[in-house]
């Protein structure tokens, strides 16, 4: 019982956070710069963030992770970080050659007033970047939000990239928010199933999946180019996936280039995906795809086939924004009842968002915003579940309420595939439904008397 | 919308000058935000008849992130709509990144969008620019002009040729620029002279010489402008004369900061002048 503190009773708490269902803003940017082709994330603020993000993301991903940082010193603390991130920008472009410079702020840098885009210009008036070489910014204080507003903060800032010629690119953006390298792939091929010609970024595909090849490349060959950020400014249009992490900086190309945008949530799950489906049908103008139809078919067979299994069973859902919002719709659309919903992530929209969802539901429905673990374990104690749906994190609850967990979001640390096997779109939903699946009959046949012990389920 | 950032020595009067200018400007049909970046909040006490204001900090503090306009924003004298960023209490905390915590709530909650119809925005900076949250309303897009408040005390002089300093540094990679020197008597020997000379000396102009009057003070025992307390007396006049200053103002620099035995020098030269 490794969480045997924790008590049953709820009580009511302001300023605590036990066992955070988010973490740092800079993860997020770190993130979503490596999904720039050739992109070094430069940390600017002391080497332990950096580290310790760094290593996040490679616990995840299973990848190297490189990231840079400005090392701040007690000397940089009180004289201000500009000389360290002159310096780095300068010996970064020397040894690593990267194509572009993603620096993002910390704690303790924006605690200090460093103020990025002045710090820039002054890398560019002294010629420290050199010529067709980038350098991005993005405001990435932890005390504020959580690793998905830095992670939207980092997407927006890459808007800066675009250029309007006035001639139109045809495509479409695609902002696929904070989703696995392999969904953005799937993403890509349900758009080009379609027929519509996109620009996907922040693109992860090809850099945090890659294959052993038993040759090093320090930057992989994935990651949305410089020369397709440029033409976002030039698309016919852009499809935001989240509302959290993609709508910023879809509106800030709308703002700037007058791409118009729409914001639609992540595809995971059948009415979501449906409505992603729908919005590339109705920018190309065509009917869906044979494939798609098909692949909607085999999902929608798997949910009336196993409707029995997954009737009214009772599920508690931790992650994030954007992530729970596709989640929960996806559970209420095959009968399971996502009783518990926590996030992390500070902003009163997203009750209002899960409020809309589950309304009409005939069981209490019980959400946190900026919510923790340590909370969602109580509720499990007064009421338990079913099903947990969370991150590694959510193991030790697993375990101490013996509860089936699936490992779901950001990060996942002890388990395998999530950077291979989708699960957005139709072939996402068989999958999320297939491991359902064999979590709850797995668990079935574990509490089975042996006279009720099935064969065939 | 011109944004307008007053900086100077501590004490010096930086709030009674703004807020009496500004009550000049709202004379001119001018619509103005005053941003008071002083943990003391106490920069809009004029406007508002005393200190009642609920400052940013203390929203965000209370009520967490989801902070409306309406909940930080106060509609004072004239219509003048006021802010206080307001700070933690002396000794603790990091008063710097309180105004830059204020200052990015304020942008995002659209309280500079062009639908607020703003001719101006003040900001009302404590002190000296001692840290890096003190520069946030020099930062690029945040106040385009400055005015030091000056007097002819070295302390003064000596305080607006630091902040020079840090106007020089962020006027090198943005667009912010020195509008001039207002010179807040303190009925030094030769202090006009003296300031047009700083002001020369730094490359921008002294805009107004405020002189020293009781009425101010009386004023400010009434928790009023002294063109609200009596439109009549003179001093109010000088408050119209500078607002009309800065109205009309075209002068804007990079200051060129003097070095220290300049200063001295400076100090020597009009100080000596009246031994004589």
């Amino acid at each position: 019982m490794l969480l045997r503190h924790t008590p049953k009773e709820v009580k009511e708490r302001n300023a605590l956070t036990v066992n955070p269902a988010k973490t740092c803003q800079p993860i997020g940017a770190m993130y979503a710069a490596l999904g720039i082709h050739a992109c070094l994330p430069h940390s600017h603020g002391s080497q332990g963030c950096c580290a310790y993000h760094r290593s996040t993301l490679t616990r995840h991903y299973k990848e190297p992770i490189s990231a840079a940082t400005s090392s701040f010193t007690e000397g940089a603390s009180v004289f201000g970080g500009q000389a360290n991130l002159l310096q780095a920008i300068n010996n970064i472009f020397n040894v690593y050659e990267p194509e572009v410079i993603a620096v993002h702020t910390t704690c303790l840098s924006e605690t200090i007033g460093d103020d990025l885009p002045q710090i820039r210009k002054k890398a560019i008036n002294e010629g420290k970047i050199p010529e067709g070489k980038y350098v991005l910014g993005a405001s990435t204080p932890s005390y504020a939000g959580s690793h998905v507003t830095g992670f939207s903060t980092m997407v927006k800032s890459m808007v800066e990239f675009s250029e309007k010629t006035g001639e139109k690119n045809g495509r479409v953006n695609i902002i696929p928010g904070w989703v696995e390298p392999c969904d953005m792939e799937e993403i890509k091929r349900m758009a080009e199933l379609t027929g519509v010609k996109t620009i996907m970024f922040p693109d992860t595909s090809g850099v945090l999946n890659g294959p052993m090849t038993g040759e090093y490349k320090m930057f992989p060959d994935g990651g949305t180019t410089v020369a397709e950020l440029k033409s976002t400014g030039d698309s016919i249009g852009t499809l935001a996936l989240g509302e959290w992490c993609s709508a910023a900086a879809a509106r800030e190309l709308d703002k700037k280039c007058k791409v118009p945008c729409r914001v639609l949530d992540i595809p995971i799950g059948l009415a979501a995906t449906d409505r992603f489906v729908d919005a590339l049908r109705t920018i190309a103008g065509v009917s869906v795809a044979d494939e798609l139809a098909f692949e909607r078919g085999q999902l929608v067979d798997m949910i009336t086939d196993m409707h029995q299994y997954f009737f009214k069973k009772k599920v508690a859902v931790a992650g994030d924004p954007d992530q729970v919002i596709a989640m929960v719709e996806f559970l209420i659309s095959i009968d399971m009842c996502p009783v518990y919903i926590v996030t992390g992530t500070p902003g009163k929209k997203f009750e209002k968002r899960i409020r809309e969802l589950t309304d009409d539901l005939d069981y209490e429905v019980k959400i946190k915003v900026k919510g923790d673990l340590f909370l969602l374990h109580q509720w499990i104690k007064n009421e338990p579940v079913d099903l947990l749906i969370c991150n590694s994190y959510g193991k030790y609850i697993a375990k101490d309420e013996d509860i089936p967990l699936l490992r779901w979001g950001f990060p996942i640390l002890d388990r395998q595939g999530h950077q291979y096997f989708p699960t957005v779109g139709y072939k996402g939903g068989l999958r999320l439904l297939e491991k359902i699946l064999n979590l709850l009959l797995d668990r079935k046949d574990r509490d089975a008397e042996e006279s009720n012990f099935e064969l065939v389920l | 919308m011109r944004k307008v950032a007053i900086y100077g020595k501590g004490g010096i009067g930086k709030s009674t000058t703004t807020q009496n200018t500004v009550a000049g400007l709202v004379e001119m049909g001018r619509k103005v935000m005053i941003v008071g970046c002083d943990p003391k909040a106490d920069s809009t006490r004029l406007m508002l008849g005393g200190l009642a204001q609920k400052s940013v900090l203390d929203t965000l503090r209370e009520e967490g992130e989801d902070v409306e306009l309406d909940d930080i924003r106060k509609e004072g004298y004239a219509g003048v709509l006021c802010v206080e960023s307001g700070g933690p209490e002396p000794g603790v905390g990091c008063a710097g990144r309180g105004i830059i915590t204020s200052i990015n709530m304020l942008e995002s909650l659209g309280a500079y969008d062009e639908s607020e119809k703003l001719d101006y925005a003040f900001y009302d900076v404590l002190g000296d620019v001692v840290c890096g949250g003190f520069a946030m309303p020099i930062r690029d897009g945040k106040a385009q002009e400055i005015y030091i408040v000056v007097s002819g005390e070295m302390m003064a002089m000596y305080a607006a040729n630091n902040i020079s300093k840090g106007i020089r540094k962020f006027a090198q990679t943005g667009d912010v620029r020195l509008g001039g020197l207002i010179c807040n008597s303190r009925m030094v020997d030769n202090e006009k002279e003296m300031i047009e000379k700083f002001a020369e000396k730094l490359g921008t102009q002294m805009i107004h010489f405020v002189p020293r009057h009781n009425d101010v003070q009386r004023a400010e025992i009434n928790r009023q402008t002294v063109i609200a307390w009596n439109p009549e007396v003179e001093q109010a006049d000088e408050y119209r004369a500078l607002a009309a200053a800065i109205d009309g103002n075209k002068n804007f620099v990079i200051p060129k900061p003097m070095e220290i035995e300049e200063l001295e020098g400076l100090l020597m030269e009009f100080g000596l002048l009246d031994a004589a």
